[in-house]
């Protein structure tokens, strides 16, 4: 038999010249190692804390450069003046409102695109379709999230615009209509893949008893799933909102550079995220009212988008049901 | 005596048949509504694009002529960008999910991390493009760098690595951990040597989307202050550059129809780029899925 074959000959060999026990002591008396082995935990939890820091550096920058701005701004004339004019050679105005209303444009018709197809689509997926069907679909469906949104933001203006255009030629070059159907577009794999996270938890037995009750499977999704996952179906839609909130490509591109304060959908607007691209396209100088302007926009657009993240939590906490 | 009147039953689940059917042809095509966007777009971009795409489109500098427009600077200022973001965000990402994993006791510090990381996540992009210029160009002063870009989407994808991280790190068997630990490993000599080599695919498939996350991310870049027309490549992480995305954005907005399909044919680019990140995602998920 050659030495080959029996691997346990070496190391009997290499035990009896030195025990367990010897290499035991031996290695717990390396200094080094227990040196490693006490500062791994504290290194990983620094590492963990950049996350943390990254936070507080956000709240602080925008803090800090905010009131910068508001000691040059009257924080009433931002917060409740109608007029957006910063780059005005006469008297700049800095009313946030336009801006919002830009916002809540795109918005809204993002989401009056986004909730009826995801929905549906997470419907389909949980309820109608085969397993086989789904394991095709899910990942396509999720091939939309992962285009980047410069990619969307060309689309709407070189596609979407030009086909609204020849449908109704009222919709000018730049409006609130194309980019937010393709915010919708881009938001409909969030809302369907996190219903469909929350539609299919809901267990089987439920859904079986009322299939052997006799109902259609349409009153199983409409009566059964969609009730029972309605947390879940809220808080993606919730998280949707922030998304689409804080788009800025596709609206940038898309959308204009108008601030406007009136319900008009068809012309061109600017949202808060626009704006802050606009600015800084062009080189507002370091240390001027425009410069810091940005941040008390993306500071506002920071708050609208934690409340809409805290308000997904809470619902998905909340009112979960519970099997 | 017959408890189901066949007539009855008949009579009463037409109707919810026929509501029943046709609320499934309306979930279906939906579900199509959706995927058709998906094909209208790509057509749109590869019909445009396609014609603009040749060699030295991938050679040549930008130029304010769309014939002699090329994507040179911005495809090799992405790489370099990669190279940044890569090491950093995945030390930073998988040394979170190892601490939260591995390490963290349950507290309120612990409870805390996790929130911040999930609120983290839903910050827009845009507003990591203030911090990144607060503090990476103008308080550290790196400029409008490559290693102010990096840091800047770094933390942008970080909340996504730790996330993907903790769940590759969190479906290594328990029996793996007890196995090492009963042949007398210490908890660090488990994690290099056991849990880390058996969460590799997952924390690399996860970190692979992040990145390609990152590489078509512009806002971020825009507020940075990453210039778009550069005629020279960068010799190191401190030199300015350019990037896929900020090009694309650039020929976008240009009003001459021209750069319309410059623009595409920027996109089949980027496109291209991400499809093979993916692929070799799916190919790593593949390749190791269910070792345990």
């Amino acid at each position: 038999m050659s030495s080959h074959c029996s691997p346990f000959g070496v190391e009997r060999g290499f035990i009896m010249r030195q025990s367990v026990q010897e290499m035991i002591a031996q290695s717990k008396g390396k200094k080094n190692k227990q040196f490693v082995e006490k500062m791994i935990p504290v290194i990983l939890f620094l590492i963990a804390s950049v996350s943390v820091l990254t936070t507080i550096g956000i709240m602080l920058t925008l803090i800090f450069e905010t009131i910068t701005f508001f000691t040059r701004v009257s924080i009433t004339d931002f917060l409740f003046g109608t007029t957006w004019l910063p780059f005005s050679n006469k008297e700049a105005q800095y009313g946030i409102l336009p801006l919002i209303v830009g916002t809540l444009k795109v918005t809204l018709i993002a989401i009056l695109v986004a909730v009826p197809i995801g929905i549906s689509a997470a419907i389909y997926l949980s309820d109608y379709a085969s397993e086989n069907v789904r394991r095709v679909l899910k990942p396509l469906l999720e091939v939309l999230a992962g285009i980047p949104t410069i990619v969307y933001g060309f689309f709407a203006l070189t596609f979407v615009t030009p086909l609204l255009q020849s449908a109704f030629p009222d919709i000018k070059i730049f409006n609130a209509i194309s980019p937010g159907i393709v915010v919708g577009i881009m938001i409909i794999p969030m809302i369907a893949s996190l219903s469909e996270d929350a539609m299919s938890s809901v267990p089987k037995s439920i859904r079986e008893g009322a299939l052997a009750m006799g109902s259609t499977k349409f009153e199983v999704a409409w009566k059964i799933t969609v009730p029972a996952a309605l947390s879940g179906i809220v808080a993606s839609v919730v998280l949707a909102i922030s998304r689409a909130i804080g788009e800025t490509m596709i609206v940038s591109l898309a959308a204009g550079s108008t601030p406007k304060f009136d319900g008009d959908f068809t012309g061109s607007i600017q949202t808060m995220t626009a704006y802050i691209v606009q600015v800084s396209k062009g080189d507002a100088g370091y240390g001027t009212t425009i410069y810091y302007s940005i941040y008390a926009v993306g500071f506002t657009l920071f708050i609208f988008t934690m409340i809409m993240n805290i308000v997904a939590n809470y619902v998905s906490k909340r009112f979960r049901e519970e099997y | 005596m017959r408890y189901i009147e066949h007539d009855t039953v008949v009579r009463r689940m037409n109707g919810r048949m026929v509501v029943n059917t046709i609320f499934k042809s309306l979930f279906l095509l939906a579900t199509l509504a959706a995927l058709m966007a998906l094909v209208i777009l790509m057509y749109q971009i590869v019909t445009q694009g396609i014609s603009h795409l040749s060699f030295s489109f991938l050679t040549n500098f930008a130029s304010r002529f769309p014939d002699q427009a090329g994507i040179k600077a911005a495809l090799i200022g992405s790489i370099w960008l990669m190279a940044v973001v890569a090491p950093t965000s995945i030390i930073l990402g998988v040394g979170s999910a190892l601490y939260l994993e591995e390490y963290a006791k349950q507290n309120r510090i612990t409870t805390f991390i996790r929130m911040n990381i999930s609120n983290l996540a839903g910050v827009p992009s845009i507003v990591f493009g203030l911090l990144g210029l607060t503090i990476f160009v103008r308080a550290l002063a790196l400029g409008n760098s490559i290693l102010a870009a990096g840091f800047t989407m770094s933390l942008l994808i970080l909340p996504v690595i730790i996330v993907a991280s903790q769940e590759a790190i969190r479906s290594v068997p328990g029996e793996l951990r007890d196995a090492s630990y009963g042949m007398g490993a210490t908890k660090w000599q488990t994690i290099t040597k056991i849990i880390l080599p058996a969460a590799i695919p997952g924390i690399l498939t996860g970190s692979i989307l992040a990145l390609s996350r990152a590489i078509g991310e512009t806002a971020p870049l825009i507020v940075i202050g990453v210039p778009v027309i550069i005629q020279f490549l960068p010799a190191g992480v401190m030199d300015t550059f350019t990037a896929l995305p900020m090009q694309i954005y650039d020929w976008s907005s240009r009003p001459q129809p021209e750069f319309q399909q410059v623009a595409a044919a920027g996109i089949i680019v980027l496109m291209v780029v991400l499809l093979l990140m993916n692929s070799v995602a799916v190919i790593i998920r593949n390749k190791f899925e269910k070792r345990y």
